[in-house]
C-alpha cells in the first residue's frame, strides 16, 4: 500500500551516539502512543506540534521499558513528508533502538523502503525534480536488491516453511470457498469452526516458533557473528582493523561481558557483523593453539560466518589445515593474504580445500582486496546462502514485521472462529494471514486461489 | 453485394438481445436513449441455451445488483421461475445468495414483452455483418439485407454467435447455439478491424423427457418454503413450485465414458477453445478425477409448459449414441429418451483488455461490447456487463460523464475490472473469491451500495427511490436505538438468555452489545426491547448483520479506503510508458496494453510490481510524461 504508515531508523548505523526511529503517515501519532509513556500519561496526539517530549517507549503488553527516549511531535503539513511525522531519540544503540523499530511494526506501522520517506515528500509536493530523478534510482536499486534476497531466499528455509503455511491455509481457503461457491456440491466436507481453530492454531503456532528464532535472532540485532581465524602472522589484525575502520565501529564494548571478549560491530555493505572474540586476535594471535580450548570451540561453534585467512607467502601448514577441518561444514569465507609478496601457497590445494566456499586474494597492507572480501560477504548474505545458527533465517526486519501482523491476522481468525463467528467471515483473516505471508515471499497472486480450487475439486455443472 | 439503404438514425443500437442485448437495450432506453436492438431471431429474445435457472453463489447477488441498478433481469426471474432457493443460508450473511430455477419459455415471453413495451426501443430482426467506422468512430451498423443503421453508440451483445461451431463427438458444423444461425460476416469484420480474438469453448448436456424418467429413483430437491424475490419492485410471490431431483452417475457411466474417450471431441483435438474449469464436461470430470465414483446429476425441470428436462451435471460433447448409453446407466434415467443432444461449442471472443472499464472498445470510439463475446460465461455475468455497456453507451451519446463499478462497489465492478485489467484465459465465471471485499458486496445490501447510482442515471423511478429512502431510516434509527437502550437483567431477560444459552447478565447492557453475541438474533432483541413500530423484515435483517459485524465490516471498509486513495490517483490518458525511464519492460508492454485509468487498477495487472507503482506515481506526480499522444 502507497500510502499507510511507515517506520524506519533514519540516522546511519553507527554514526553518533543518538539514533532516531521516524514514523510518518496517518497513524504515526496513534502508533507512537500506543508504545510511549510520557510524563504524566500525556498523549502525543494532543500536544502541540513541533515540539519535543521525554519519556520511555515501553512493551506494550508488558509495560516493560524499552528505552529511555525524546520525541518530536510533528503535524503534517509543515513536515519533511507533509505528513504526521514522528521522531524518537535512542540512545541504546544498535540493540535497542531496533527493539524500538520493531515494536512500531508490531503496532501496525510498515517498515519504510529505502528512499520512501523521501518519495513521500517528493509525491507530496516537498522536493523539487533533481531530488526526484535520485528517489528513483533509490527505488529501482531497492528493487533490484530485494529481488535478489528474495531469489536467495526461495531456496532458504523460511521461504520453504512459508510456502508450506500458505499452502496449509490455501486448503481451509479452497475448501471454504468450495463450500460458498458450490453449496450443494457433496463431495467436500463442510468445513466447520472447529476445523478451522485446529488447523489455524497449527499455522499460528508455527509462527510463533518463527517468530521466536527472530526474537533471539542474531542478525537484525547482534548482526552476523563473525569470526577470523588463522595462523599467527597472517594478518588477523589488519583484517580486522581494514573492516572496523573502512565501516566504522558501531558498538565498542559490550558491558557485562568478560574483559577478553570484546565484540567490535561492523556494517559491511549493509550486513551487520559482529566481529568476536577479537580481544584473543589482537592480544595473543595464538588462536590455533586456543583450538583445542573449549572455549574457543564454541566460539566458533556459534560463529555464522568463519573468515579464514592463508598466507599467500607460505606453503599450506598443517595447522591451515587443521582450520580448514576445524570450520568444516560452517560458512567461511577463504582469505588468501599478503599476496603483496611472492608466492609459496599452492592455490590449487586451497581451492580444493575451500571447495564452493568464496576465496579472496587480498593485501591488507596495500589495501588491495578489501572491496572483493565486502563483496564476498554481502553476497553470501543477500543469497540468503549464510544461515544464522537459530535454525530459520528470520532476520529481515520486513519480514519480522510481516510475520507480527500474520500472526496477528490468525490469532484474529482464531478468536473469531472461538466466538463463533461464521465460517466466510473468520475466512477473511485467514486470506489475510495468506496473503500477508505472501508478501514476504512476493507471491500474493490470487488466482493461485481458484487454481487450488479447481484442481483440488471436482466442480461444476 | 446487396445494396446498402438507409433505415435509421438512433442514440444506442445494441447488436444481439441475449441477457447482455436485453439489459443494454433496456437501460439505455430507459434513460431516454432512441435505442435500436437488433437480433439474428426474434424468437430467441433473452433465450437460455444452457441451464434454465439464474443465480447461485456471487451471480445471485450481481441479479441484485443489477436490480438496484434499475435492471430488468430480477423483475423477470420473480414473474416467471419455478423455484427459488436461498443458499448458504448455514453461513455469513456475505455469502448467502439466492438462486431460481427458471421458466425458459416464460423468462423469454415477459423479456420481450417487457422490451415491446418499452417506448424508446425499435426491436427488430436483422444480422448485422459490419460496423461503419469513420475516423476511429464507429457510427453504426449494416444488416445482412443492406439496411444502413446509424447512432451516436454501438454495444455488440453477439455472445457465442461470432463464428459458432457446434461439435457432437466427431461431427463438427458452423453453427450458433441451439442451432441457430452463427454470425460469420461479423466476426470476420471484427477480426479485420484488428481485434485480438480468441477461441473459446463451453458446452450443454442433453435434454431428456421428463415423462420417461423414473423419479423414485431420485432424491427431490424443492424450492424454499419461504417467498423469495431478486428484486426490490417485487410484491408478489410465486408459490406454486417445482422440485428439481438428484441422481448420480455411477461405475458403468464412467467405464461407457473410459471406452469411448477417444470419439469424444475433447479429447480427439477436434477442439481448440478453451473451456472453463468450472463447467467442465463429463468426460473431463471422470478423465480428471478418477477416483471419483460417482458425480452429481440434477435434474431440472425447463419450465411448466414444457416436459424437457434439463440434465445438469452431464454436459458432453461425445457422439449422440454415447450420450444415450450415459443416461441409461445413471439411476431414474435408464429409460430417459433424449429430446436434444448435448453438444459443445466453440466461439470467438474479444481479447476483454482490449476494453475500458466503460466496456467501450479502445480501438474503436463509442463501440461496446458485453456478455459472452467479452470472454465470460453465465447469463449474469453477462447481464451485468450489458447493463453497465448500455448505462455507458447512452451516457455517451448524451455526452454525460462515464459510470464505472469499484471493486469495492459491487460484483459487477469486480467482473468487469477483472477482464479489463488481468484478461482471461478461460471463459470468466464470477466466484465470491474473486470478490476481496466480498463481506460488504452482500446480497441484503445490493440497494444501498447502488441505489444512488441507479437514481442518479435515471435509471430508477422516484417511487421506488423514496421506498429505499424510507427504508435507509428506518434501519439508520432502529441502529441508533439499539446503541442507546440498555437492557436490564430483569427476570426475562435472564429466563430467556437461559434459555438459549446465553450467559447470564450481571449489569445492564446496551441492546447492540447483547446483540454481538453470537447466539443473540435481532429476534431476541426484539423480544426484549420491541421498536416503536413493526419493522419490515429486511429492515430487521439489515439492523442485525451491520451490528452484528460491524468489526469486521469495518476492518474491510478501511482497506476499501485504501483502495479508494488508489483510485484517486488517476493516469493521464495519453500517458507514454515508453518515456518512463526505470520501468521493468515486462510491466511497460502490460501499462501500455491495459492503459489502466488509475494506480489501482494498475497495480492490479499481473507483472506489473510496487516499484513499476511507485515510478509511475512520481512521474505522475512531478507532471513529466515525456509526450502525451497526440502533441
Amino acid at each position: 500500500m502507497e500510502f499507510d504508515t511507515i517506520a524506519a531508523i533514519s540516522t546511519p548505523m553507527g554514526e553518533g551516539a543518538i539514533a532516531i526511529v521516524r514514523l510518518s503517515g496517518d497513524e504515526a501519532f496513534a502508533i507512537a502512543d500506543r508504545v510511549f509513556r510520557g510524563m504524566g500519561g500525556k498523549q502525543l496526539e494532543s500536544v502541540p506540534s513541533h515540539t519535543i517530549h521525554y519519556g520511555h517507549i515501553v512493551e506494550p503488553s508488558t509495560s516493560a521499558v524499552v528505552e529511555e527516549v525524546m520525541v518530536s511531535v510533528m503535524k503534517g503539513p509543515k513536515t519533511f513528508t507533509r505528513e504526521d511525522v514522528i521522531e524518537i531519540n535512542c540512545h541504546g544503540g544498535l540493540v535497542t533502538v531496533n527493539q524500538v523499530l520493531q515494536l512500531l511494526l508490531k503496532q501496525g506501522a510498515r517498515l519504510a523502503e529505502p528512499g520512501e520517506f523521501t518519495k513521500r515528500a517528493f509525491l507530496n509536493g516537498r522536493i523539487d525534480l533533481s531530488q526526484a530523478e535520485a528517489v528513483m534510482d533509490l527505488i529501482r536499486a531497492k528493487t533490484d536488491r530485494a529481488m535478489s534476497v528474495a531469489m536467495g531466499q526461495m531456496e532458504g528455509r523460511l521461504s520453504k516453511l512459508v510456502q508450506s503455511l500458505r499452502q496449509e491455509i490455501l486448503e481451509i481457503l479452497a475448501q471454504v470457498e468450495v463450500n460458498i461457491d458450490y453449496p450443494e456440491y457433496d463431495d467436500v466436507e463442510e468445513m466447520t469452526l472447529s476445523m478451522m481453530t485446529e488447523k489455524s492454531a497449527y499455522v499460528r503456532s508455527e509462527l510463533q516458533k518463527l517468530l521466536r528464532t527472530s526474537e533471539q535472532g542474531k542478525i537484525l540485532r547482534d548482526g552476523l557473528s563473525t569470526v577470523i581465524i588463522g595462523r599467527p602472522n597472517v594478518g588477523k589484525s589488519s583484517l580486522l582493523n581494514s573492516l572496523v575502520h573502512e565501516n566504522k565501529a558501531i558498538v565498542t564494548d559490550v558491558p557485562g561481558t568478560t574483559r577478553d571478549v570484546i565484540e567490535e560491530y561492523v556494517n559491511v555493505r549493509g550486513v551487520p557483523l559482529k566481529l568476536v572474540d577479537t580481544a584473543g586476535i589482537r592480544e595473543t594471535e595464538d588462536i590455533v593453539e586456543r583450538i583445542g580450548v573449549e572455549r574457543s570451540r564454541k566460539v566458533l561453534k556459534e560463529a555464522d560466518l568463519i573468515l579464514l585467512v592463508l598466507n599467500h607467502a607460505e606453503e599450506l601448514s598443517e595447522e591451515d589445515r587443521r582450520l580448514f577441518e576445524a570450520v568444516k561444514g560452517m560458512d567461511f569465507i577463504v582469505i588468501v593474504n599478503k599476496t603483496d609478496l611472492p608466492q609459496s601457497l599452492n592455490i590449487d590445494e586451497v581451492k580444493e580445500l575451500a571447495a564452493h566456499h568464496p576465496l579472496v586474494a587480498t593485501s591488507l597492507l596495500k589495501e588491495q582486496g578489501v572491496d572483493e572480501l565486502e563483496e564476498a560477504i554481502a553476497s553470501l548474505f543477500f543469497a540468503g546462502s549464510l544461515d544464522a545458527k537459530d535454525s530459520t533465517y528470520v532476520s529481515n526486519s520486513r519480514h519480522i514485521a510481516l510475520l507480527h501482523q500474520a500472526l496477528q491476522t490468525i490469532e484474529e481468525a482464531i478468536g473469531g472462529a472461538e466466538m463463533g463467528t461464521p465460517v466466510d467471515m473468520v475466512q477473511i483473516d485467514l486470506r489475510r494471514t495468506w496473503e500477508i505471508l505472501g508478501e514476504i515471499i512476493g507471491d500474493t497472486v490470487q488466482e493461485s486461489l481458484i487454481d487450488q480450487l479447481f484442481s483440488q475439486f471436482c466442480l461444476g455443472k | 453485394m446487396v445494396k446498402k439503404f438507409e433505415a435509421g438514425t438512433f442514440d444506442v443500437i445494441v447488436v444481439g438481445a441475449g441477457h447482455a442485448g436485453v439489459e443494454a437495450g433496456l437501460a439505455a432506453a430507459r434513460m431516454g436513449a432512441k435505442t435500436l436492438m437488433l437480433t439474428i431471431n426474434l424468437d430467441m429474445v433473452a433465450f437460455m441455451p444452457c441451464n434454465p435457472s439464474v443465480g447461485g453463489p456471487a451471480k445471485g447477488i450481481v441479479v441484485r445488483e443489477i436490480d438496484a441498478l434499475g435492471g430488468q433481469m430480477g423483475r423477470t426471474i420473480d414473474k416467471t421461475h419455478i423455484q427459488m432457493r436461498m443458499l448458504n443460508t448455514g453461513k455469513g450473511p456475505a455469502v448467502r445468495a439466492l438462486r431460481a430455477q427458471a421458466d425458459k419459455v416464460l423468462y423469454q415471453q415477459d423479456m420481450k414483452e417487457t422490451i415491446e413495451n418499452e417506448p424508446n426501443i425499435t426491436l427488430l430482426q436483422a444480422m448485422v455483418e459490419e460496423l461503419i467506422i469513420e475516423d476511429g468512430e464507429c457510427t453504426g451498423v449494416v444488416s445482412k439485407t443492406g439496411a444502413v443503421y446509424r447512432a451516436k453508440t454501438t454495444i455488440i451483445t453477439a455472445g457465442t454467435f461470432l463464428r459458432g461451431e457446434v461439435i457432437i463427438g466427431d461431427l463438427k458444423y458452423s453453427s450458433g447455439p441451439n442451432n441457430q444461425q452463427p454470425s460469420i460476416g461479423l466476426a470476420d469484420h471484427l477480426r479485420g478491424l484488428g481485434f485480438d480474438i480468441v477461441r473459446f469453448k463451453t458446452g450443454t448436456p442433453p435434454r431428456v423427457n421428463s415423462q420417461t424418467i423414473d423419479y423414485s429413483k431420485t432424491e427431490i430437491q424443492p424450492g424454499d418454503d419461504v417467498p423469495r424475490a431478486f428484486s426490490y419492485e417485487t410484491t408478489e410471490f410465486i408459490t406454486d413450485q417445482l422440485p428439481c431431483w438428484l441422481t448420480y452417475t455411477n461405475e458403468v457411466t464412467h467405464t461407457i465414458i473410459d471406452e469411448n474417450l477417444h470419439r469424444s471431441a475433447m479429447y480427439s483435438g477436434m477442439i481448440k477453445g478453451t473451456g472453463p474449469r468450472y463447467c467442465p464436461s463429463i468426460e473431463d470430470k471422470v478423465v480428471r478425477f478418477n477416483d471419483k465414483p460417482r458425480h452429481q446429476i440434477f435434474l431440472e425441470p425447463e419450465g411448466r409448459n414444457t416436459k424437457e428436462v434439463y440434465v445438469q451435471g452431464l454436459s458432453t460433447s461425445l457422439p449422440e449414441d454415447v450420450q444415450q448409453k450415459l443416461l441409461a446407466s445413471i439411476p431414474g434415467l435408464e429409460k430417459a429418451q433424449m429430446m436434444r443432444a448435448g453438444y459443445a461449442i466453440e466461439y470467438d471472443a474479444i481479447v476483454p483488455t482490449q476494453l475500458w472499464p466503460t466496456l467501450e472498445t479502445k480501438k474503436i470510439k463509442n463501440l461496446y461490447t458485453a456478455g459472452q463475446i467479452n470472454g465470460t460465461s453465465g447469463y449474469e455475468e453477462a447481464a451485468g456487463q450489458g447493463l453497465m455497456a448500455g448505462i455507458n453507451a447512452a451516457r455517451r451519446a448524451f455526452n454525460q460523464e462515464e459510470v464505472i463499478l469499484s471493486r469495492s462497489d459491487a460484483y459487477i465492478g469486480v467482473l468487469i475490472d477483472d477482464l479489463v485489467t488481468k484478461g482471461t484465459n478461460e471463459p470468466y465465471r464470477l466466484l465470491t473469491s474473486r470478490a476481496e471485499y466480498r463481506l460488504l458486496l452482500r446480497h441484503d445490501n445490493a440497494d444501498l451500495r447502488l441505489k444512488d447510482i441507479g437514481f442518479n442515471i435515471g435509471l430508477v423511478s422516484n417511487e421506488s427511490y423514496d421506498r429505499f429512502n424510507g427504508k435507509k431510516e428506518l434501519i439508520d434509527a432502529e441502529i441508533n436505538r439499539l446503541k442507546a437502550v440498555m437492557i436490564k437483567p430483569d427476570q426475562k431477560t435472564q429466563d430467556l438468555l437461559a434459555d438459549i444459552g446465553s450467559s447470564q447478565l450481571k449489569d445492564g447492557i446496551r441492546g447492540s452489545d447483547l446483540l454481538r453475541r453470537p447466539e443473540i438474533t435481532y429476534n431476541h432483541i426484539k423480544e426484549l426491547s420491541p421498536a416503536d413500530a413493526d419493522l419490515p423484515f429486511e429492515v430487521e435483517e439489515q439492523v442485525e448483520i451491520q451490528i452484528k459485524y460491524e468489526g469486521y465490516i469495518e476492518k474491510s471498509l478501511q482497506q476499501v479506503d485504501k483502495l479508494k486513495k488508489m483510485e484517486n490517483k488517476k493516469i493521464p490518458e495519453g500517458i507514454d510508458y515508453d518515456a518512463i525511464t526505470g520501468i521493468a519492460s515486462e510491466a511497460r508492454q502490460k501499462l501500455r496494453d491495459v492503459r489502466p485509468l488509475s494506480i489501482a487498477q494498475a497495480s492490479r495487472i499481473s507483472g506489473v510490481n510496487p516499484a513499476d507503482i511507485s515510478i509511475l506515481l512520481v512521474y505522475i506526480e512531478q507532471g513529466k510524461i515525456a509526450k502525451v499522444s497526440g502533441q
